[in-house]
Parts: structure tokens; C-alpha cells; sequence
């Protein structure tokens, strides 16, 4: 038998096994499967980075017709869920408890100062302990005051009409929806996830169970355990993925303007290097526990954080920009805000796959070097 | 034909294995896992089995890992059918089989799929496979099970699935890395058989290790390995000419008590070993052991004393070196033996059933225990035992049936029960971080002992287990021996009126389990009640009355000496427990 019809046996033997294993081991498949959906739901629902139904006070001290006009717009901003209280201590007790998150403030002067065509302050108080919402409502509550200004000139209670009139539109992402944004996001983090904590956790079951000893002394080459555990779990990661995008886009409606080839080709780059990283992991960790461990704080939680997933990386300190470049789930972040949102932007694109086909290259490399046909780790 | 016969026999000329001035050190991380080896050379020959004797820690795995190709060696050679285990381990790897401890199969994976795996791996050409398959299965008597998953087998099953999976390319030399460990006696009588059938026609190299010394006197030549170093080698007839005379067997009189007798000898220093083999003590002293065994037999004894064949446990016993002070029992108290039929009953089933799902586990058991008793509950692995023993200590609760301890019902009181017996697990289940003393004091407060107590009975502990010296080490990094009398006193720090001990023995090398056995007879005296389970047959005789089990089932339940007398036939007058389990197990898969 030549050697390569013996190569083809050993590995047609290998992936069965792997994919036998897979098929009746119910916790490969809620790896895979269940847990991107769960997470796709808990983060495509639960988790937004914009604010609606904020609960206020407006606290009317002037009932006349301009402030109860302007109650009336911050009620009827979608934003907002709006009390009305005449005393500002009341408001002030709500902040305490927790019950609002800002106060609308209308002093008792407002409407006669309005109607004498003063300018006139509104005074508001924000809950600033997660100071990134506290801005965004600062910002909801300008635009609900503009909109109302606006609203007059144009009705002519105002005198002078306005010089320029600012009209907004948002790019990409039209509806400024970050679900958008997210979901094409925690498509790479479900990614990361398969890859790297997967395939630690299959090596180091192997290890644990004592099949690893005897696979070792067969006359398996080095090569042949590589790829008989890429070659699965590369398809398995791929299923997940693919099972994602799907609900991404008929689910949570998100776009996909770029084209499926160029999200295969381009996913599978960045699951060759998640899958890298998981063997390079497991060919040191041989205990399940401490494999979940290390894939989490080395492979999920960079991923998630600096990877520009929750935060645009732009806005980071530096130091934490420098270190984002080692996380490969940054470009595949940067190459799926981009296929979703925007298309085939090759500009975009093409370095960061660059990248992506580097590390998986380096990581995949480690991997076989490090894979050892002995016991002990060198 | 001729060819086959020619080749065999050029072959037994042939070493399959040669080590030379083989020495391997761990480096400090993996140095907790496996035991190093100093300047070892040894030889294997075709068409023989080559047994690796030693305690714990010998470097036995080692020594097979490195022939296997899995470690390198850090300084001398060994070389494996003429290739050199470093430079050729590929070439090695497709011309030997090899079974790890835990056998290496896929729980997942059904029998044909395991076989199909390895022999796929060993690239095993598709034509010969259906053939190659079915004599496998039919050595093995797996044939019936083809389908049934590798995790659903039964220990003595997976076994012979691990070396079936290991011979599916008839490698021409065979490593079994103490391939018996945890599987009952006619699995392992079977594993044997085939064995020995592989070398006879197919004229392979066999190198096996074992901690079972009943099992080295069956190999062809035997190697001896100590702390890492080569004691003695050669066949088990040259190690037992070395003992002429050194080996004593005392009968007692008829009526007269066993064990206070075994007790007061194993107490002596100038008597190397005792044990109690078939209701008599065979004694191993350094020379004329008849005449030392007559100087320390107690007054008034009034059986016989005689010279005994050596065997090769005999002549192990006597080559390993003993480290520090043995257990010194109480043996000097008269040797006097209660009449326990008389003692209250201190645990008590009846009809008692656990399912799991549809699965009968433990099938309508009912015995009684005695104050002061020592009973056994006997087995191979998943006859019931621990399912058993776990309802006992109110752990699981029972399908059906009752558990009366001390009097009182488990069920109603629980808690109750709870506080009068003492339990070691089969696992260690100290806490590895602590030291001895702070793993004695969490257990001691967890038992609710009061300050002054406590350091009382801790102080006890010390003295009692010899663990002063051990103090202030973390448990985790005790020696075996060391880690089990540990456990053994968290659980009698409480001083429990009843001890549940299960499998204590088991992965304990042979001179821990002489100890154990000493010990648990001295607080079997003290009054204490001690329930124990265990799989290695032999120990059956430190026990007043024994429970076997199988298929949760009862298969016999008495003293050492009705259970033995079960056995007795014309060829065999005096069968040990262990032929009386087999006798029992084949009368039951017979009737099955």
C-alpha cells in the first residue's frame, strides 16, 4: 500500500471518529448550536446601546400653554416615559429611588418669559452614574427642545424664522439602530467561541479520558492529528455561523449587503485562526476545566472587548488600541461591519483578511509545532 | 505451516525489547504524575511474557511509556524490534500494540466503530479486515456486543476491547501497561488466556506490568522495579529457589481463631510478612522461618507449624526494601475472639432495592452486621457494591426495602445516623491545598467536635496514623500510602461507632494494604464495626463474614471458611476465595 492511500485511511478514520463524537455527544452540539442562539437572542434583544422608554420627571412649575406644549413633546417622544409632578422635591425623591433616570425642570415663569420672546433656560438633571446613557439623554432632551423651537418658528409663534436648519442623516445604519451593529459583531464572538473553546475542550477531553495515550502510539503523523481536528470542527464552527447569519438577517432583519462568498471566504480565514489558537491552547492545557478557563480569558473576553464588538476602538486609549491589534477578532469585526452594513468594500476588506490569513498561518503553525507525538510538553 | 513454525522459532531467539542503562527524570511539573527510572537494562524476548513487578511509584509506566515511544529517555537506549524508540518511534508505533491504563477507547464509539478506528489508524488493508475482525471477536466473546457503545460495556468488556483494538494490526510486540487493574477475577483469568494463546501461536513479544503479584508468577521471566530502580529479574522459579525455607504456614487448630493469630505474628520485626491465605498464615521470615514463626507464636497455640512452598510474592515481599516504622498493632492483647453472632446488630436491610431508571442495580439484599464485625462486600466493578454501600451510609436513597442503623430506621433519621458513622470515599476526597492538620480540623469541626476535643482527637490521628512527621505537608502531595491513612482518620475523628470504607485498597501498593488491613483489625477489636468493599479476593480473608455480589445480586454471603468450602472439589481441596468466586460467577452465568 503506497503511503498516501495509508494517509487517506488514517485520516478518513480520524474524521469519523470526530464526527461521530460530535454527532452523539450532546454537548459539542449545544456548544455549537444552542449557545450561538442563545447568545444571538440574549444580545439581539436584551442588549442595545440605545435608549428608549428612559423614564423622567417633568416637573411642572408654570402651567401655562407654552410649558405644558413642551410637557407635551417630551411625551411624545418614543424616548421618553414621562411623570408630571408639580414639586421639585418629589422629582428629586424619584431620582433617589431609582425610579428616573433626569428631571425636566419648567420654571414657574417659563410661559410668560416665552411669550415676551426671551430665551428661556429649562433646567435639566440627568443620573449620571452610567455617564455614556446620561449623555445620550442629555442629547434626546436637546433634540426634543430644538424640535419644539423649531416646531414654533414654523407655526410663527416665534419671530424670527431660523437662519440654517440642521437635517440629519445617518450612513449605513439609517434607522441608527445598533442592533445593526451588534449582531453582525456577536456573529464573530459565537465564532470565537466554537473555535477556540471547542476545540480546547475536545483535545483536553481526550487527554482526560486517556484515548490522546493510545491515539499517540498508532502511527499517526503529527499532520494527521492536525487536520483530523481542524476539518471537523472547521465545519461544525462553519454551521454555527452560517445558522447564524441566517437568523441575523430574517430574525433580527439585519442587512447583508456584501455577498455570501465573500462572507464564506472570508469567515473561514478568521475560524482557521480562532481554530489555531484553540490547538496551540489545548496542545499545553490537557484538563477540560482549565481549558474552558484559559479560552475564555484568552480568546471570548478579547474578543468581546477589544474587538470594537461593544466599543468603537477609535475612541480607546492607545495603549488599548495597540493591544486590539493582536486580537484576531478585531479584523473580522472591522471585515463584518463592513460585508453587513456597507458591502464589498475591498479597500476595507482586503487588509484586514490579510491579516486574518497571516494569523491564522502563525497560530495554525504554533499549533503543529507545539502538537507533540510524546507526553511531555516541550 | 512449516514457514509459521520455522519463523517462531527463529523468533524466540529474538529480543523484542532491549533497554540499556535507561535512566528518565521529570522535570519539577510533571514530576507528581509519573515516577522516574536510574540506569535500568532489561531484555524481552519473542514469544515470551515479560512481567514488570513494583509497588506504586516504580517507574513501571515509565519504563513502558518510553518503549511505546510516548516519553524519550534522558539518558541510555531502548531500542523495540531492532528500532531505536527516539529516532523510530513512527516505525515502532505500526509494528506494536499498546494499552494504556484506561485502555484508550471512545465511550462514544460503538465496538466495530473502535476496531474500525484503530485499524484504520494502523492502516489494516480493507480486505483482510472482516477476518482479522472476526477472530478478535471471537478471542474476546465481544462478537454478540458489536453494536453496544464502548461506554456501556462492562470493566472485564473494555478491557478485551482495548486489546482487541491494540492487536488489530498482529503487531509483533504487545505493551500492557497493567492492564487488569479494577476488573474482576474471571475477566482477568480470561485476559491471561489470551495472552498466552497470542504468544504460543503467533510467537509475540509480550511486555506487561501489574501490581497483581499472583499474575507475575505467571510470566516467563519477571523484572522487579523499585523507586525508579532494577531490584532483581529472572524467572519466577529463580526467585522462588531463593526462598527455600524462608516461608512458614501455621494451621491453626480446628476451632481456634485465625486472626488473633495473623495479628500477633505480622506484629513480630523479625517476621518479614504475614498474610492469611485460605484460613491459614503463611509467614515469610529472612531465614529458617519455621523456627522464628515457632519462637513467636503466642502461648498455648495449638495448631501446627510447617515449611511452605515459595511462591514469588513471598520473594518480593522479602526484596523490597521497608521504609520507617511499621504499624505495630495491638497484637499483644490476648488473642481472644468474640463471639460475634452474640453482639447486637448494628446495621440491618432488608429486601433492599435501588433502580436507576429500569436498570436493577441492587436486587433485593438482605444481611445483617454485627457490633465489632469486619464485613466485606465483595465483587468485580458494577456488581452493586458502592450503590449498596452509598444507600448504607443514607448517601442514595433506596428504592425499596429498609436500612435499620443502631436500631433505628435511615430514612426517618438520617442525620441521626449520620453522626455515629464515619465514611471514606474511594476517591480521595481531602482537601489537596491544606495541610494534615487543617484538613483534620475542618473535618473535626464539621463533625461538630468542641475545641478540646478536637485537638484531642487530633493528637490521636498523629499518634495512631504515624502522620506527626507529615504535620504541616499540603495533603495533595502525600504518598499514597500516606494520602489513604489521612482519610482513614478525618473519618474516625469523630469516633464513629460504624466505619464504611470503600475500595480503600485499591491503588495502594501491596505493603499499604498489609498495614491497612492490620489496622482496621485493631479498631475491629477496639469494638468499632467496620463495613469495607473490595475487589482483590485475597483481602476476603481479613474479613468475620463477607457479602458477594454480582449483577446486584447475592451470590454467597458467610465466613471466609463456608464461602471457600463452596469451591471445594476433588482437584482443588483447597480453593481460595478467589476460585470460589469464579466457581460462583460461572455457576451464575451458567443458570443466566
Amino acid at each position: 500500500m503506497t503511503d498516501s492511500n495509508l494517509f487517506f485511511m488514517r485520516m478518513r478514520g480520524i474524521l469519523r471518529k470526530e464526527m461521530l463524537q460530535i454527532i452523539r455527544d450532546p454537548s459539542s452540539i449545544a456548544l455549537a448550536i444552542v449557545l450561538p442562539m442563545a447568545l444571538l437572542f440574549i444580545f439581539g434583544y436584551g442588549v442595545t446601546l440605545d435608549a428608549e422608554n428612559v423614564p423622567i420627571a417633568v416637573v411642572m412649575e408654570d402651567h401655562g400653554s407654552s410649558a405644558r406644549d413642551l410637557a407635551a413633546r417630551f411625551e411624545l417622544s418614543s424616548h421618553f416615559d414621562v411623570i408630571r409632578t408639580n414639586s421639585m422635591v418629589d422629582a428629586i425623591k424619584m431620582v433617589d429611588e431609582r425610579l428616573i433616570d433626569g428631571i425636566v425642570r419648567i420654571k414657574e415663569d417659563f410661559s410668560s418669559r416665552v411669550a415676551l420672546g426671551e430665551t428661556v433656560p429649562v433646567q435639566v438633571i440627568l443620573n449620571g452614574v452610567d455617564a455614556n446613557r446620561a449623555r445620550l439623554i442629555q442629547g434626546y432632551m436637546a433634540g426634543v427642545g430644538e424640535k419644539w423651537a423649531a416646531l414654533r418658528r414654523d407655526r410663527g409663534e416665534d419671530g424670527a424664522a431660523p437662519a440654517v436648519s440642521i437635517s440629519q442623516r445617518i450612513w449605513f445604519n439609517e434607522s441608527a439602530e445598533s442592533r445593526n451593529f451588534m449582531v453582525p459583531g456577536l456573529i464573530t464572538l459565537i465564532m470565537t467561541l466554537i473555535g477556540i473553546l471547542l476545540t480546547a475542550l475536545v483535545v483536553a477531553r481526550e487527554w482526560e479520558r486517556g484515548t490522546m495515550e493510545a491515539l499517540l502510539v498508532t502511527p499517526l503523523r503529527r499532520i494527521d492529528l492536525l487536520l483530523g481536528k481542524i476539518l471537523p470542527y472547521y465545519l461544525l464552527g462553519m454551521t454555527g455561523m452560517a445558522l447564524s447569519v441566517v437568523v441575523a438577517t430574517t430574525v433580527f432583519q439585519v442587512p447583508l449587503r456584501g455577498s455570501v462568498l465573500t462572507l464564506l471566504l472570508l469567515s473561514s480565514l478568521f475560524m482557521l485562526a480562532s481554530l489555531g489558537f484553540g490547538l496551540f491552547l489545548s496542545a499545553a492545557i490537557r484538563v477540560q476545566f482549565v481549558a474552558a478557563q484559559i479560552s475564555v480569558v484568552a480568546g471570548f473576553l478579547p474578543a468581546l472587548f477589544l474587538s470594537g464588538l461593544l466599543f468603537d476602538l477609535g475612541s480607546t486609549p492607545l495603549a488599548i488600541q495597540v493591544v486590539s491589534h493582536l486580537v484576531p477578532a478585531r479584523y473580522f469585526v472591522a471585515i463584518s461591519h463592513t460585508l453587513f452594513m456597507a458591502g464589498d468594500v475591498w479597500p476595507i476588506l482586503l487588509p484586514n483578511a490579510l491579516v486574518l490569513a497571516f494569523m491564522a498561518l502563525v497560530f495554525i503553525g504554533l499549533a503543529f509545532r507545539k502538537l507533540s507525538k510524546r507526553l511531555e510538553t516541550s | 505451516m512449516t514457514n509459521v513454525v520455522g519463523s517462531v522459532a527463529a523468533a524466540r531467539q529474538d529480543a523484542v525489547l532491549s533497554v540499556r542503562n535507561l535512566s528518565k527524570s521529570f522535570t519539577a511539573k510533571n514530576k507528581a504524575v509519573t515516577s522516574g527510572l536510574q540506569d535500568v537494562s532489561l531484555e524481552a524476548m519473542a514469544a515470551q511474557v515479560t512481567g514488570l513487578v513494583g509497588a506504586d511509584g516504580a517507574g513501571k509506566t515509565t519504563l513502558i511509556r518510553i518503549a511505546a515511544g510516548l516519553l524519550s529517555p534522558t539518558s541510555g537506549s531502548v531500542t523495540v524490534l531492532g528500532l531505536d524508540s527516539v529516532a523510530e518511534s513512527i516505525k515502532i508505533q505500526s509494528r506494536v500494540g499498546y494499552m494504556p491504563q484506561k485502555f484508550g477507547l471512545y465511550q462514544d464509539l460503538t465496538v466495530a466503530e473502535n476496531m474500525t478506528l484503530y485499524a484504520d489508524l494502523q492502516g489494516v488493508p480493507v480486505a483482510q479486515r472482516s477476518e482479522r475482525y472476526e477472530q478478535l471477536l471471537e478471542m474476546t466473546g465481544l462478537a454478540p456486543f458489536t453494536r453496544r457503545r464502548a461506554g456501556a460495556l462492562s470493566g472485564g468488556m473494555k478491557q478485551k476491547l482495548g486489546l482487541a483494538c491494540a492487536l488489530i494490526k498482529s503487531p509483533r510486540m504487545l505493551l500492557l501497561d497493567e492492564p487488569t487493574v479494577g476488573v474482576d477475577p474471571v475477566s482477568r483469568r480470561e485476559l491471561w488466556k489470551i495472552v498466552y494463546k497470542l504468544v504460543a501461536t503467533d510467537g509475540i513479544g509480550v511486555l506487561v506490568s501489574t501490581a497483581y503479584l499472583d499474575e507475575a508468577e505467571r510470566c516467563d521471566h519477571v523484572v522487579v522495579l523499585h523507586e525508579g530502580a532494577l531490584l532483581a529479574s529472572g524467572t519466577p522459579d529463580d526467585f522462588k529457589k531463593q526462598m527455600q525455607g524462608k516461608v512458614a504456614l501455621v494451621s491453626p487448630a480446628a476451632g481456634e481463631p485465625t486472626r488473633p493469630i495473623y495479628t500477633h505474628l505480622a506484629s513480630k520485626n523479625h517476621i518479614v510478612d504475614a498474610t492469611i491465605r485460605s484460613g491459614r498464615i503463611r509467614a515469610v521470615a529472612d531465614n529458617n522461618a519455621v523456627n522464628v514463626v515457632d519462637d513467636a507464636l503466642p502461648t498455648g497455640f495449638a495448631g501446627t507449624v510447617a515449611k511452605a512452598a515459595p511462591n514469588f510474592e513471598d520473594s518480593f515481599m522479602l526484596l523490597i526494601p521497608r521504609k520507617g516504622p511499621q504499624f505495630q498493632a495491638n497484637g499483644n492483647q490476648p488473642a481472644l475472639e468474640k463471639d460475634i453472632a452474640n453482639e447486637d446488630v448494628v446495621v440491618e436491610t432488608r429486601s433492599l432495592q435501588k433502580f436507576f431508571g429500569d436498570f436493577e442495580a441492587v436486587k433485593k439484599l438482605s444481611f445483617d452486621v454485627h457490633r465489632g464485625e469486619i464485613f466485606g462486600l465483595l465483587g468485580p466493578n458494577g456488581a452493586g457494591k458502592s450503590t449498596t454501600f452509598r444507600m448504607l451510609c443514607g448517601l442514595l436513597p433506596a428504592s425499596a426495602g429498609e436500612i435499620r442503623v443502631a436500631g433505628r430506621d435511615l430514612r426517618r433519621s438520617r442525620a441521626w445516623a449520620r453522626s455515629r458513622l464515619g465514611y471514606m470515599a474511594q476517591q480521595f476526597s481531602m482537601y489537596g491545598q491544606l495541610s494534615v492538620t487543617e484538613n483534620l480540623g475542618f473535618f473535626g469541626k464539621a463533625y461538630g467536635l468542641d475545641r478540646k476535643r478536637l485537638r484531642q482527637r487530633i493528637d490521636w490521628a498523629f499518634e495512631e496514623f504515624g502522620l506527626t512527621p507529615w504535620a504541616d505537608k499540603a495533603a495533595g502531595d502525600l504518598p499514597g500510602g500516606y494520602k489513604q491513612r489521612l482519610a482513614m482518620a478525618a473519618a474516625l475523628l469523630h469516633e464513629p461507632e460504624i466505619l464504611f470504607l470503600d475500595e480503600p485498597t485499591s491503588g495502594v501498593d501491596p505493603f499499604a494494604r498489609r498495614e491497612f488491613w492490620l489496622r482496621i483489625n485493631s479498631f475491629a477489636q477496639q469494638g468499632v464495626t467496620v463495613i469495607v468493599t473490595t475487589h482483590f479476593m485475597e483481602e476476603a480473608e481479613y474479613c468475620d463474614r463477607m457479602l458477594i455480589m454480582s449483577r446486584g445480586d447475592t451470590l454467597a454471603m458467610g465466613t471466609p471458611a463456608e464461602i471457600r468450602a463452596l469451591a471445594s472439589t476433588e482437584e482443588n481441596r483447597e480453593p481460595t476465595i478467589e476460585d470460589a468466586f469464579i466457581a460462583l460467577a460461572e455457576g451464575q452465568a451458567g443458570e443466566a
